[in-house]
């Protein structure tokens, strides 16, 4: 923690030492900003800071290297879990995180952490699901839901126009080399309280050896969405957390 | 029959055994310290991958066959970003899928080596011997200003003495290298001088590792302001203009008096040198202008010998790419023939001193010197 206090009072909320002292470039309401402090206070929590090697994906978080104080690897489109294969294989002491959005996860790169996934990577992978590819400006994902309206969806997302959205974390989280995955939200405090923990057990899954982890996080993309901050917080909570449930996808740590 | 059997403690440096070119390669890159390698499985270059599959956990060094050459080439960049020395191989259409991965390693200077055991296209093409990636290797593969050196071998044991050469090359400037191959030099056995030597590792200072006791780094190539990205452009070209002041190779061979010079590289550089004899036995001073480093090309020395010649053939396994960088550098000043065979089709002698008579008999129906285009 970075700040002093005063003779007499206590310090109950500062800035984790990993996130950077800089404002972002995401927009007002932006989820981001809240996993990125998520991850800097585990990081900083597991005492992994001087050894994670981390991959920044293309998408609004291609700048997470600016914010949380890593060394950082930047990834081609969508090929953040093949990045962080070449680097776990040669540096087997290193902590190693990848951070991706759903444009970049779910489409461009399937194959890339599905076999990931599949060869059970030593890997833990934080993958923000906002619905919509935010950085090009607000167009359809493999995770928009049906109906939503997006600038290439415009009249909403419809199964037999547009195909129905994919849900990547069950889709990972039956295959063997999957040891953890959970899903978390940033809609309120107790939806990023359990978030925090999801990405702590995802941490240290890791560190135990145990196989590939990933913790997908609902986000909110007001911007993308075409809502106020607040809006779009609610349209989290009440339409996305009901389509995409946060919760404990598989745990293979604690079988047999 | 393959050499994978061949016990690798029987391989010594300067011994002399009949070897496979992608089993040579692959031995020649883990004697020059190759760290890791990342592949994934296309003829001609199979025997590449497989080489590394028994003998990189022999070594304790990791190998993955990845699920396309999109994950093999970026397990590579982030290997490479580690400051680990990596190889990758493929060929034609693997390469082009690579191309992605090139560009961003290119922008973020991750030094690798990367072999492509060319096999004619376009499209899935054939599995045959090809030199049609050339325009692909020395012109750019991805996006964006850049150049990477490109190592042209022509025979199996060159090829084993260009590996170590690419892994100093890659990492003394920070850039992927092209060892450009083709489908012969790959499937061919040869009696070759076996040729190991490790070069030696800088500190190179900008690598990650993990924020140890230093300030974090990252290893990227986006400069989204354009004035950064300008200056990060500039700083490229200085390092490729470097790059093409120092590091030009090249070889000649019965250039004393030649008046007719064939240029060629790689496998086609050996037929050219059948050819050359046969011509010289029928009293044509013809010599061989061979490119070693396709990029940077040669020009200022080819065009020193094209201004003591009456004309140059160039021979490729192509329809002619190589031709253009012969044209650039004689800008017109020597009349340049053209000589080649596609699909996987390698030209044989006889056509070649077919060309030379050719280019012989027009050249000297002039007087030399003159401005003049010879096409076959």
């Amino acid at each position: 923690m970075t700040t002093v206090a005063p003779a007499g009072a206590r310090i109950i909320f500062d800035r984790p030492e990993l996130l950077v002292d800089r404002s972002t470039h995401y927009c007002p309401g932006c989820g981001h900003g809240v996993v990125h402090r998520l991850i800097a206070e585990v990081l900083g929590e597991l005492g992994l800071g001087s050894r994670t090697i981390a991959v920044a994906p293309v998408g609004c978080a291609v700048f997470a290297y600016d914010y949380i104080g890593v060394d950082f690897v930047e990834a081609p489109h969508g090929r953040a879990p093949a990045v962080a294969t070449g680097i776990r294989r040669v540096r087997p002491d290193a902590f190693v995180l990848t951070y991706q959005g759903d444009g970049d996860l779910a489409a461009i790169g399937t194959a890339e952490i599905i076999h990931a996934a599949g060869r059970g990577e030593l890997l833990t992978a934080v993958f923000v699901n906002n619905g919509i590819y935010g950085m090009t400006g607000g167009q359809m994902a493999p995770t928009t839901l049906l109906g939503q309206r997006s600038t290439s969806s415009p009249g909403g997302r419809e199964a037999a126009f547009h195909g129905y959205p994919i849900p990547m974390t069950e889709m990972l989280a039956i295959m063997p080399g999957v040891a953890y995955a959970a899903r978390g939200s940033v809609a309120d405090a107790p939806a990023i309280g359990r978030t925090k923990q999801y990405l702590r057990r995802a941490c240290e899954v890791q560190l135990e050896g145990r196989g590939f982890a990933i913790v997908e996080v609902i986000s909110n993309c007001p911007v993308g969405w075409g809502m106020t901050p607040t809006e779009s917080i609610e349209r989290l909570r009440d339409v996305v957390a009901k389509q995409y449930r946060p919760g404990v996808i598989v745990d293979r740590t604690r079988e047999g | 029959m393959t050499t994978a059997t061949i016990p690798p403690a029987t391989l010594h440096h300067g011994h002399r055994v009949l070897m496979k070119g992608n089993e040579a390669m692959a031995e020649a890159a883990i004697r020059a310290g190759c760290d890791a390698y990342f592949g994934y499985p296309i003829t001609p270059q199979a025997e590449l991958l497989e080489w590394m599959a028994r003998r990189m956990p022999e070594e304790g060094r990791p190998f993955v066959q990845a699920e396309s050459e999109l994950g093999a080439i970026n397990m590579a960049l982030g290997a490479a970003a580690t400051g680990a020395r990596v190889l990758v191989s493929s060929s034609s259409p693997g390469i082009s899928l690579m191309a992605e991965a090139m560009s961003y390693m290119a922008g973020a200077e991750i030094p690798m080596v990367l072999v492509n055991v060319m096999r004619g296209g376009p499209g899935l093409g054939g599995i045959g011997p090809s030199q049609a990636d050339y325009f692909q290797a020395t012109k750019g593969h991805g996006h964006g200003d850049y150049r990477v050196p490109v190592l042209a071998p022509s025979s199996i044991g060159e090829a084993m003495a260009l590996m170590a050469d690419a892994f100093e090359l890659a990492e003394r400037y920070r850039t992927p290298v092209f060892i450009l191959a083709d489908g012969t030099l790959g499937q061919a056995m040869e009696p070759v001088e076996l040729h190991f030597r490790e070069p030696a590792r800088a500190a190179d200072g900008w690598s990650v590792s993990g924020a140890d006791g230093r300030q974090p780094r990252v290893v990227k190539s986006m400069h989204l302001e354009p004035e950064d990205l300008e200056q990060h452009n500039l700083h490229l070209q200085a390092k490729f203009a470097e790059i093409s002041a120092r590091e030009v190779r090249w070889a000649g061979e019965n250039l004393e008096g030649a008046d007719l010079v064939i240029v060629a590289y790689g496998t086609a550089a050996r037929v050219a040198r059948t050819a050359i004899a046969r011509a010289r036995a029928e009293g044509l001073r013809a010599g061989l202008f061979r490119p070693i480093t396709l990029w940077p090309f040669p020009s200022a020395a080819l065009a020193e010998v094209a201004a003591r010649a009456r004309g140059l053939l160039t021979v490729e396994l192509s329809a002619g790419q190589m031709v253009e960088d012969v044209r650039l550098a004689v800008e017109g000043r020597t009349p340049v023939a053209f000589e080649g065979r596609t699909g996987g089709m390698i030209p044989t002698p006889g056509e070649v001193v077919d060309a030379l008579r050719r280019l012989h008999d027009a050249t000297t129906a002039q007087p030399a010197g003159a401005t003049m285009e010879v096409r076959p």
